[in-house]
This record gives C-alpha cells, structure tokens and sequence, in this order.
C-alpha cells in the first residue's frame, strides 16, 4: 500500500506525521475553543433576555 | 451591495455560515487528493528521491503561512483607516492558522533539508526570514493576549503587522535577490519557464487549493468565535451594570 520510499521512508513519514498531527491539534483546539465561546454567548444572551422581562 | 456591509459582524455571520460548509468540504477533498495523489501517485525525483513528496505539504504550509500574513495586514489596514472590528478579529483568528502553518513549513523544511543540504537548519536568506516571521506571528498573538482593551490591542497588533509584513515579502522573494543561499528557486510562479515537472506540479496545486480552502474555512470559523467572544464580553458588562 505504502509506496517504497527508499532510504528516505524516515524523512518523507515523519513530515507527513508531524504535518498532519499538528493540523489536527489546530483543528480540534478550533472547533473546541469556537463550542465553548458560542455556548457562552448562547447562556449570558438567554440570562440578558430574562433580565430584560424582569 | 457593497463588500463593506460584511462588516456588520451579523451580516457577515451569515455570509459565514453559508460560505462554510463548501469551504470545509472542498479543502478536505482538495487536501485528501492533493496529498494522496502527491505520496501514492508521483514519482521519486531523479536527484531528491522520494523526499519529493515533502512538497506537497510544504509549499502549501509556506503558502499558506506567507499569504495569511498578507491577508492580516489586509484587515489591519481595513481596521486602521475604517475601524470594523470584524476586520481586526479576523486578522487575529488568522494568526493561529498562520503560526501552524509557519511551523510546518520550518519543520518539514528542515526534514527534507537534512538529507538534501546535509543539515537541518543553515542561516539561509529564505530560511532566516520564514523563522523571523514565526516570531512576528508568536509577538502578535502574545500582544493580542497581553493588551486587555480590545480595541488599543487592534491597534497596536495592527502596527505590528504592517512591520511584519517586511518579512512576510521577504520569505517570499528572499530567493530572487539573494543568490548566495541554499534554498532553491520558486516551485510556482507565474514566469514561462517550467520550474517543476506536470507530474509533480498538478497534484501540487491541487494540495495548493486545499490548504487555501481550509485556511478559508478556519478563519471564518475562528472569526465566528472572536466575534461571540466579543459580544459574551460586551453582554457580560451590560449585565453587570444592571446587578
């Protein structure tokens, strides 16, 4: 499946793995950190809207 | 319609939100064909061997890391002369994209430039400027955190990238007039000189386009949270207020 990558497998799969590795902590910090702030906003909005009635 | 109504931070969250989900898909299909084809599909360089297939991933992270600094400077500008804030939060959900992105392209220069130059890291004109632009990205997001009014901090990160961008343009075109280093010329350009072969030249630009897309699809996402964060803020003290 792999392809033969020589003497370079080491060179060529550690920069794919890295690479890859460091996108997906981007994308799971991302999408992590964006829930919890729209989470917040949703609460103090639902909390300003019942002051707002009292 | 005039692109400056996407300033308004409820229009542009629906432009946002109808925009992301092509984004998302076309840059994983872009990036999954891109890399697939680059690493099972070419193949070996009659000099480089197989770590040609590095290319696929670091161009498009050097891309990527030098044109998101361009796009910053772009909304530090629209933030200095029009003050929307929904440009400034974008440069600064921009940063962190661009950081990764600067990582990648050191990290996978210097392991590519191991085997090829016989050493991981030479005090290249290129290299030197792509590692001082790591740092501008480290001292802009470092100063977002550091100054507590957002709008001083805009500012002054605003500054910061108009100086920045020196070095953004010189990773870029540090190639062309400096011919004493070791980093080779571009892979793509707009010249008629064939710079690299078709067969590792599509799939390059294919990866290319699927990295633009994800940077697409990550800042409009993370500009989505700066600008809930700013509202959660700004609710918080009206709240405050009336307790």
């Amino acid at each position: 499946m792999i392809p033969d990558l020589g003497k370079y497998a080491e060179a060529v799969l550690g920069a794919y793995g890295l690479s890859l590795l460091l996108l997906a902590a981007l994308l799971i910090l991302t999408l992590r950190r964006g829930k919890k702030a729209r989470a917040a906003l949703r609460r103090i909005e639902e909390e300003t809207a019942r002051h707002g009635k009292g | 319609m005039s692109l400056w109504e996407y300033a308004n931070p409820v229009k542009f969250l629906a432009l946002s939100a109808r925009v992301q989900p092509f984004a998302w898909a076309a840059a994983a299909i872009g990036i999954f064909v891109g890399l697939a084809w680059g690493f099972f599909a070419t193949p070996d360089d009659f000099r480089q061997g197989s770590t040609v297939k590095i290319i696929y991933i670091h161009v498009p992270a050097a891309w990527i890391a030098i044109n998101a600094w361009i796009m910053m400077l772009v909304a530090s500008l629209v933030w200095l002369v029009r003050r929307h804030h929904v440009s400034a939060l974008a440069a600064k959900a921009a940063a962190p994209v661009g950081l990764v992105m600067t990582v990648i392209g050191l990290l996978t220069g210097a392991i590519w430039g191991q085997p090829m130059w016989g050493t991981w890291w030479a005090w290249d004109p290129r290299l030197t400027s792509f590692l001082i632009l790591f740092l501008f990205y480290l001292g802009y997001i470092a100063l977002w955190e550091a100054v507590e009014d957002p709008d001083t901090a805009a500012d002054l990160t605003s500054v910061l990238c108009l100086v920045g961008s020196v070095f953004a343009l010189l990773s870029r075109y540090a190639v062309l007039f400096w011919s004493q280093g070791l980093h080779q010329g571009a892979s793509l350009s707009l010249d008629k000189e064939e710079n690299i072969s078709n067969v590792f030249w599509l799939p390059l630009v294919v990866s290319i386009g699927g990295f633009t897309l994800l940077f697409l699809a990550l800042v409009l996402y993370r500009t989505g949270t700066e600008i809930a964060l700013r509202r959660t803020r700004a609710l918080g003290v009206r709240l405050d207020r009336h307790t």
